[in-house]
């Protein structure tokens, strides 16, 4: 059953027509991946299905429902959390702090709250040792787990990560993208937006390929680790 | 217990404990030179500071969370004092002028939900349609929603000096190694101190007030997390211009008389209080309001009330040259 279904979405950045039309669905329980270049359109999709920027046409649906007219502070409490772009961790909170605001659609339910940290700190237990840390003092790695840490407090059905490599080193990229597969096993379905096509293709079960606001090729991740455009495009070979 | 990296002579109780030693080290050498005048300059000095840390507290959390200055504020404050004075005249009025002291606490309340309200209003005419206007048009409104609140009050109380009713808080005085310590003050430092506490806990400890800190830093993501952005920026017009108001009643009690530009005269020094603590920070607010009030009654014992204000501004020079983002302003730098 699709949990999430995007039908033809266009979206404007002021008169810049930032997405062209672009249909995709993400099944209870995947890993997908969009992946695509800079300025292809990949946060932006993020952030229209989050509610951070309003479509002009398409329609978002989520577990039947349509997501078009929800306001974003909405839309985590019917499922959907994000770990955006450049992890936007709230930095002068300590990582405490942090977890807890992304449990904040739990409201005041304490005891849910605090399974979800004991949670993600058997997830990230680096988080742990830094949970009294001021979240700007710690590292990239740290951040980005603080980030995905931070999105898992929700309890989301749908997990939504934008360029989780981003800035760090290859064994650190290793070990976070071995994380998300576990949080997936976990039962969280995944949409992954990547640059690093090698290693979100290699995690992902299905993947669409984003150009210029367009989707240009979509399939099994084996399809497209296979496909000859791919390959010369996103996965530098020659 | 957690391993933070930052070695002792960074932490936060080494700072606290240097400020502490340094400040009663000030203090004796002060009242060791100077007695009796030291000493009541810093009673007074703090007293006046804590108005200027109730009213800058209204300044910091609205640029916190929309990085506007909120020039209205000070009318704000200025209207809390009036609507007590009209409060103490009705009770007067009826008779009660004995027992106004038993009354304070609800004319506190509810002057507060009155300026809570407009300052709510407020938000919601004057700034909320400009949300997306870029930086200077909200400026211009700040300023015109100020002159409307100024003259507003002007026609309907008068452009004259208006007087608190006399001793509301019984006349009481204290002499301590030759300074003379009222009870008056005691009421007003007693009552600014909680207001700022129960505030500090509530940013600090709530969850609510931890996602007026996120909203602070970051709309988008706090918006993802679920946080109702405009309902946390109705939330600080709210706080903000009730901590005003309160500020406004102490300074009617405490000086006896009001007029209609109080609210500038007032609201400048404030806003001073708030850049000097850092804007957008709460302590910083609290702090910069205090320091403030302290420097200009120290220049008003040792040099005289005329210099107050050039040796206050000369001061706030000489701090946001060595420290441009304030004393306590934001000192971690993003990460990428």
């Amino acid at each position: 059953m699709a949990l999430l279904e995007i039908e033809n979405l266009h979206t404007y950045y002021g008169h810049v027509h930032a997405l062209k039309g672009i249909s995709l669905t993400v099944n209870e329980g995947e890993i997908v991946t969009l992946i695509g270049a800079n300025g292809a359109g990949k946060t932006t999709t993020l952030r229209t299905i989050s509610g951070l920027l309003r479509p002009r046409e398409g329609r978002i649906v989520f577990q039947g429902e349509e997501l078009n007219n929800v306001p974003a502070h909405e839309i985590v409490y019917r499922g959907i959390s994000q770990a955006p772009e450049g992890r936007a961790v709230f930095t002068t909170l300590t990582t405490n702090e942090n977890l807890s605001m992304g449990a904040y659609s739990l409201g005041g339910d304490k005891e849910a709250i605090e399974e979800n940290r004991r949670r993600v700190f058997k997830l990230f237990p680096r988080l742990e040792e830094r949970k009294n840390q001021i979240a700007g003092t710690l590292s990239g790695g740290e951040q980005q787990m603080l980030a995905i840490g931070r999105a898992l407090m929700a309890r989301p059905k749908l997990l939504m990560l934008d360029e989780p490599s981003l800035g760090l080193a290859p064994m650190l990229v290793k070990a976070i993208f071995q994380t998300i597969r576990e949080i997936n096993e976990q039962g969280v379905t995944i949409l992954l937006v990547e640059q690093n096509a090698r290693a979100a293709l290699k995690l992902a079960d299905k993947g669409y390929v984003l150009e210029t606001g367009n989707i240009v090729l979509e399939g099994t991740a084996e399809e497209l680790m296979g496909d000859e455009r791919v390959r010369k495009a996103y996965l530098g070979e020659r | 217990m957690e391993a933070t990296f930052r070695p002792w002579y960074q932490q936060g109780w080494f700072y606290a404990f240097i400020s502490l030693f340094l400040a009663a080290v000030l203090v004796l050498t002060g009242y060791r030179l100077s007695g009796p005048v030291f000493l009541q300059q810093l009673v007074n000095g703090l007293t006046i500071g804590s108005f200027y840390a109730l009213i800058a507290l209204g300044y910091t959390m609205v640029y916190g969370v929309l990085k506007l200055i909120n020039f209205a504020h000070g009318d704000l404050f200025m209207s809390g004092a009036y609507l007590g004075f009209t409060f103490l005249g009705m009770l007067i009025g009826a008779g009660l002028s004995g027992q106004l002291l038993w009354y304070l606490l609800p004319i506190f309340l509810i002057v507060m939900v009155i300026v809570a309200i407009a300052g709510v209003v407020l938000e919601r005419t004057a700034y909320r349609p400009l949300r997306r206007a870029g930086r200077l048009a909200p400026v211009v409104s700040a300023l015109g929603a100020s002159i409307f609140l100024e003259n507003a009050v002007m026609l309907i109380y008068g452009a004259k000096y208006r007087s608190y009713p006399k001793e509301v808080i019984p006349d009481v005085r204290w002499a301590i190694g030759g300074a003379r310590l009222t009870l008056m003050q005691v009421a007003m430092l007693v009552t600014a101190f909680l207001l700022m506490a129960a505030l500090y806990i509530f940013i600090h400890y709530t969850r609510v007030g931890t996602a007026i800190r996120a909203v602070a830093l970051d709309h988008d993501t706090s918006r993802l997390m679920g946080i109702n952005v405009n309902g946390i920026i109705t939330l600080v017009f709210v706080i903000g211009p009730a901590l005003g108001a309160a500020g406004g009643i102490m300074v009617g009690l405490y000086y006896g008389r009001i007029y209609f530009t109080l609210g500038w005269v007032y609201g400048l020094k404030a806003f001073t209080a708030a850049i000097l603590g850092g804007i957008g920070n709460i302590p910083g607010a609290m702090v910069g309001g205090l320091l403030l009030g302290i420097i200009e009654a120290f220049a008003t014992g040792f040099v005289s009330d005329a210099w107050k204000n050039a040796i206050a501004f000369f001061i706030l020079i000489l701090i946001l040259i060595f420290r441009p983002t304030g004393l306590l302003g934001e000192r971690v730098a993003e990460k990428l």
